[in-house]
C-alpha cells in the first residue's frame, strides 16, 4: 500500500480500484454479528471456496459485509450489479448460487424472498416491501463494502469528503456547512451538531479532543454497532472532518465491551487508513495531523452519557458530573472536547460531499435528514430501517415492518429505550421527529423502536425498564438512586398483585421528582417509561391494582394456566412436558393442572396442539374447580 | 463487600499453585501500560479476558505496575459489569435481556438455560464447567432472544437446541 500524498493521489487510487473490479459480478454476504447468529461465516467461506472450485476466482468478488438492514432474513446474499437478493442462505445453497447466478446470471426462485401477503417471490432487493419505503443513505453503503477492505470504501468515493474539507474548505466553512444542514445529534438529545462543533472550536485551551461515542447501551438499538462493523471508514472519515473543523489532533473511539466485532473491524480500518496516510501525520499531504485510539468500555449503560464516558476514558468509574462546564470547554483531561455518536459522525461525510442543501431537503422543519431506527420486537420484518424524518410511525411499523405476526393486535411501540416512552395505537399517524416524540412523552433517543403486541403487559414493560435503570444508575445522586428504586418497588408490588390504592399517584409524584432533580440524563429521563405507560395505559395499572388482573395475561403472579376440560383430548403431551410435574390425568382421562405445583412456565400452553387449544391463561378470576378426578374426555 | 472480598481471597488462594504463568502474563499486560493510570480499565479487560475473572494477585500486580491503589482498582472492578471477582466456568453462557429479546421471550429462554445447566443467573456450576450470565443488550435485536456460548451467537434457540449446544460443550472440555 502506497501512502497517498494528495487529493489527486486519492482520486488516482480510486480509479485504479474501479478499473480492477470493472465488469465483475459481486456477491455481498451479510456477516455482521446478526448474521453470525445464523453462522454466516460458514456461508461466506463456502462462497470463497466454491468460487475457487468452479474456476471463477478472477471474475467474481465475494464480500463479507455488515448488515444491510433486513436482519431477520440474514444471512442474505446480494448479487450485484443485478441486485438479486437471496435470503436466509445456507452453506448447502452456495454451489448452486455460484454455478447458476454468479456464473450465468440465472435467478434461483426458491431462495428469493417470499412476500408473506401476496405469496410472490421478489427478485430485486429494492422491491422487497421492507426496503421499498426506506431511504438508506448512511446505512446504504454497507451492502457494497467488505467490512475489512478500505479499497471498497475508496471505490465508493470514500475519503473524498475529507479531501474536499482539507483542500477546499476552511475549518469555519466546514462548521457552517454542518450547521446549515440542520444535522442534530443522533445519540439521543438531538443537539445541533454544527453548533456543538463551533463551541468546541472557539473554546480556549489546547489540545482539543474529538470522541466517537459507540457505547450504544440502549437495549434494542443497534444501528451504531451495524455502522461501526459494516462501514467503519465512514465513522473515521466523519471524525477526521470534525477534528479538522474543531482543531483537534487526537481522537478516541469508545466502544461497548459487548461489541467485539466492531472493535475488530475498527482496528483493521485504522491500520489501513494509517497505511494510506489518511490517519497520522500530514494527512493527504495537507499538513493536518490526526491520531485515533480505541477504548473498550467495560459494561456500564451510564457511560453513554458524555461526562461519564469521559470519566471512563480517563480510567475512572463512569460517574457523570454536573454540566456546565460542558465538555466543549472542559472535557477529556479538562480540555475542550467534542463527543458525537457513531451515526452522527457517519453522516458528516455525506453532508460535505452532497452539500447541506441536499440534507436539508430531507426531513421536517426541526429534524433534518434521515435517521436509522432499529425496528424490533413483535413484528414480521425486523431489522434496521433508515427513513427520512417525518415519516408517520405507523408507516414504519406496518409498511416497512409488515405488521404484527400471528394475527395478534398491535398494542404499543416503545421508542428511545429506557429513557423513552411508549406510544399507543391511536397516535400512530404521528410523524417521527425529535419534537413530536418528546411531545408524546417519549423521545427519539438513539432510534430504538420496539413494537409490542397485545400479549405485552405495559406495567411489566415499565417494570422491566426501571429494573434496568436501577441496575445502571451510578448511584451518585439521590433522586436517581433512590427514586428509581422506590418506583421499581411499587411496580414490583403492582405486578405481583399487591398493588395498593394510591400507587399510581405515588409513581407520578416520585417520577416528577426524579425527572426534575437528577444530575444527568439517565435520571432525568428514567421516569419516562413509567409516566408514559400511566398516561396511555392507566386502565392496565388500575386492573392490576383493583382487580388483581393482568389484562395482557403476562404477569406471572396474576395469571393461572387452566386446561379446559371440554377441549382437552387427553393426548398426554402437556402432561409429559410439564417440567414441574403439575399435570395429572391419563390416557382418555382429562388432564388437570395442580395449581399448587404449577410454576407458570407456560410449557403446557406452548405444547398443546393448536387444533385442540385446550390450555388457556386466566387472570382476575378464580380457576374453575377441576372436573372429577379421572373423568373421561369427550372425544371429538 | 468485606465478605465478598474475603471470599475472593480464599478462592484466589486455592488457585495460587498454578498462577505463576498467569501472573507473568499480567505483568506483561500491565507492563505495556507502565505508569499510565488511565489504562487501568483496558488492563483489567485484558486480564478478565485471559483468566475469565480478576484474581487478587493479578490486581495487586496491576496496582504496582500502574501505581494505582488497590482500593481504586476494586472501585473500578465492582462498578463495571465486564469484570468478575469470582472464578468463572470454562464455558460462558450468556442470555441477552435487551428489550427486543425481552418481548420475544428472553425470560423463558433464561429459565430454560438455567434449568438445563442447573445453575441460576450469575452462578457457576460446581464442576466449573459453565457460568450463566445475562447481558443488557448484545445488539442482535432482530434475531432475539439471543444466547451466546463462548462467543458464538445463537438466535431464537429452542429448548432442544439449548440442550444440544450445552451438552456438546460439556463433552468438548
Amino acid at each position: 500500500m502506497a501512502r497517498l500524498n494528495s487529493a489527486a493521489h486519492l482520486e488516482k487510487l480510486r480509479q485504479l480500484i474501479l478499473d480492477k473490479n470493472d465488469g465483475k459480478r459481486v456477491v455481498s454476504v451479510t456477516n455482521g454479528t446478526d448474521g453470525r447468529t445464523r453462522h454466516s461465516e460458514v456461508v461466506v467461506q463456502a462462497f470463497v471456496n466454491e468460487v475457487k472450485k468452479q474456476g471463477l476466482a478472477g471474475k467474481i468478488v465475494v464480500k463479507s459485509t455488515g448488515c444491510h438492514g433486513f436482519c431477520e432474513q440474514e444471512p442474505t446474499a446480494l448479487i450485484l450489479p443485478e441486485a438479486i437478493c437471496y435470503v436466509t442462505v445456507k452453506p448447502e445453497d452456495v454451489p448452486e448460487i455460484v454455478s447458476q447466478t454468479l456464473a450465468k446470471g440465472k435467478v434461483i426462485e426458491r431462495l428469493l424472498y417470499e412476500d408473506p401477503v401476496s405469496g410472490q417471490r421478489i427478485t430485486k432487493e429494492s422491491e422487497i416491501p421492507f426496503y421499498k419505503s426506506q431511504n438508506q443513505t448512511v446505512l446504504g453503503n454497507n451492502r457494497f463494502l467488505d467490512m475489512k477492505k478500505i479499497d471498497d470504501y475508496i471505490a465508493l468515493g470514500g475519503y473524498s469528503a475529507l479531501a474536499k474539507a482539507l483542500f477546499e474548505m476552511t475549518p469555519e466553512r466546514v462548521i457552517e456547512e454542518v450547521k446549515s444542514s440542520g444535522l442534530r445529534g443522533r445519540g439521543g438529545a438531538g443537539f445541533p451538531t454544527g453548533v456543538k462543533w463551533g463551541f468546541c472550536r472557539s473554546a480556549p485551551g489546547q489540545p482539543k479532543y474529538v470522541i466517537v461515542n459507540c457505547d450504544e447501551g440502549d437495549p434494542g438499538a443497534y444501528m451504531d454497532r451495524s455502522l461501526t462493523e459494516g462501514n467503519p471508514h465512514s465513522v473515521l472519515e466523519g471524525l477526521l472532518i470534525g477534528a479538522y473543523a474543531i482543531g483537534a489532533h487526537e481522537g478516541y473511539i469508545y466502544v461497548r465491551a459487548e461489541y467485539p466485532l466492531a472493535v475488530e473491524n475498527l482496528k483493521t480500518a485504522i491500520e489501513q487508513a494509517e497505511k494510506y496516510g489518511l490517519l497520522g501525520e500530514n494527512i493527504l499531504g495537507s499538513g493536518f495531523n490526526f491520531n485515533v485510539h480505541i477504548h473498550r468500555g467495560a459494561g456500564a449503560f451510564v457511560c453513554g452519557e458524555e461526562t461519564a464516558l469521559i470519566a471512563s476514558l480517563e480510567g475512572r468509574i463512569g460517574e457523570p458530573r454536573q454540566r456546565p462546564p460542558f465538555p466543549a470547554t472542559s472535557g477529556l483531561w479538562g480540555k475542550p472536547t467534542n463527543i458525537n455518536n457513531v451515526e452522527t459522525w457517519a453522516t458528516v461525510p455525506l453532508i460535505i460531499n452532497r452539500g447541506a442543501r441536499w440534507f436539508k431537503n430531507l426531513g421536517t422543519q426541526g429534524s433534518k435528514g434521515t435517521k436509522i431506527f432499529s425496528l424490533v420486537g413483535n413484528l414480521n420484518n425486523t431489522g434496521l430501517v433508515e427513513v427520512a424524518m417525518g415519516i408517520p410511525l405507523g408507516d414504519i411499523i406496518f409498511k416497512i415492518g409488515g405488521g404484527i405476526p400471528g394475527g395478534k393486535e398491535f398494542k404499543a411501540v416503545q421508542t428511545g429505550g429506557p429513557s423513552g416512552g411508549v406510544i399507543p395505537r391511536s397516535l400512530l399517524d404521528t410523524p417521527v421527529d425529535y419534537e413530536k416524540l418528546t411531545q408524546l412523552g417519549s423521545i427519539m433517543g438513539s432510534g430504538g423502536m420496539i413494537v409490542m403486541d397485545e400479549d405485552t403487559c405495559l406495567v411489566d414493560v415499565a417494570r422491566y425498564f426501571l429494573n434496568f435503570l436501577a441496575g445502571e444508575s451510578c448511584g451518585r445522586c439521590v433522586p436517581c438512586r433512590e427514586g428509581i428504586y422506590q418506583m421499581l418497588k411499587i411496580l414490583n408490588r403492582i405486578c405481583e398483585g399487591n398493588g395498593r390504592e394510591g400507587d399510581i399517584e405515588s409513581l407520578e409524584e416520585i417520577g416528577q421528582t426524579v425527572r426534575d432533580f437528577s444530575l444527568c440524563a439517565l435520571g432525568k429521563t428514567a421516569p419516562n417509561p413509567v409516566l408514559s405507560t400511566i398516561r396511555y395505559f392507566r386502565d392496565e395499572y388500575e386492573a392490576h391494582i383493583k382487580e388483581k388482573r393482568c389484562p395482557a395475561l403476562a404477569c406471572k403472579e396474576l395469571i393461572s394456566y387452566y386446561i379446559e376440560p371440554d377441549k382437552c383430548q387427553a393426548c398426554l403431551i402437556c402432561l409429559r412436558e410439564c417440567p414441574a410435574q403439575a399435570i395429572t390425568g391419563g390416557k382418555k382421562i382429562t388432564h388437570v393442572i395442580d395449581q399448587s405445583k404449577c410454576t407458570k412456565c407456560g410449557t403446557c400452553l406452548e405444547v398443546c396442539p393448536p387444533r385442540f387449544g385446550a390450555v388457556t391463561k386466566l387472570s382476575g378470576v378464580k380457576v374453575p374447580e377441576p372436573v372429577r378426578q379421572g373423568a373421561a374426555v369427550t372425544q371429538k | 463487600m468485606t465478605q465478598e472480598l474475603a471470599e475472593v481471597g480464599t478462592i484466589a488462594g486455592e488457585y495460587q499453585g498454578d498462577r505463576t504463568q498467569e501472573l507473568a502474563e499480567v505483568a506483561t499486560i500491565a507492563g505495556e501500560y507502565q505508569g499510565d493510570r488511565s489504562a487501568l480499565i483496558q488492563v483489567l479487560l485484558e486480564i478478565q479476558h485471559q483468566n475469565r475473572w480478576l484474581p487478587k494477585e493479578a490486581l495487586k500486580q496491576v496496582s504496582q505496575n500502574l501505581e494505582v491503589s488497590l482500593s481504586q482498582i476494586y472501585h473500578i472492578a465492582t462498578f463495571y459489569k465486564a469484570f468478575s471477582l469470582k472464578p468463572k466456568g470454562r464455558h460462558s453462557v450468556t442470555v441477552c435481556l435487551g428489550t427486543a429479546c425481552q418481548v420475544r421471550g428472553a425470560p423463558r429462554l433464561l429459565d430454560k438455560v438455567a434449568d438445563t445447566l442447573k445453575i441460576k443467573e450469575g452462578e457457576t456450576s460446581e464442576d466449573m464447567q459453565f457460568s450463566l450470565d445475562t447481558v443488557r443488550c448484545l445488539g442482535c435485536c432482530a434475531l432475539g432472544p439471543v444466547m451466546v456460548v463462548d462467543g458464538e451467537y445463537y438466535g431464537k434457540p429452542t429448548g432442544k437446541e439449548v440442550e444440544q449446544i450445552t451438552s456438546a460443550k460439556a463433552i468438548e472440555s
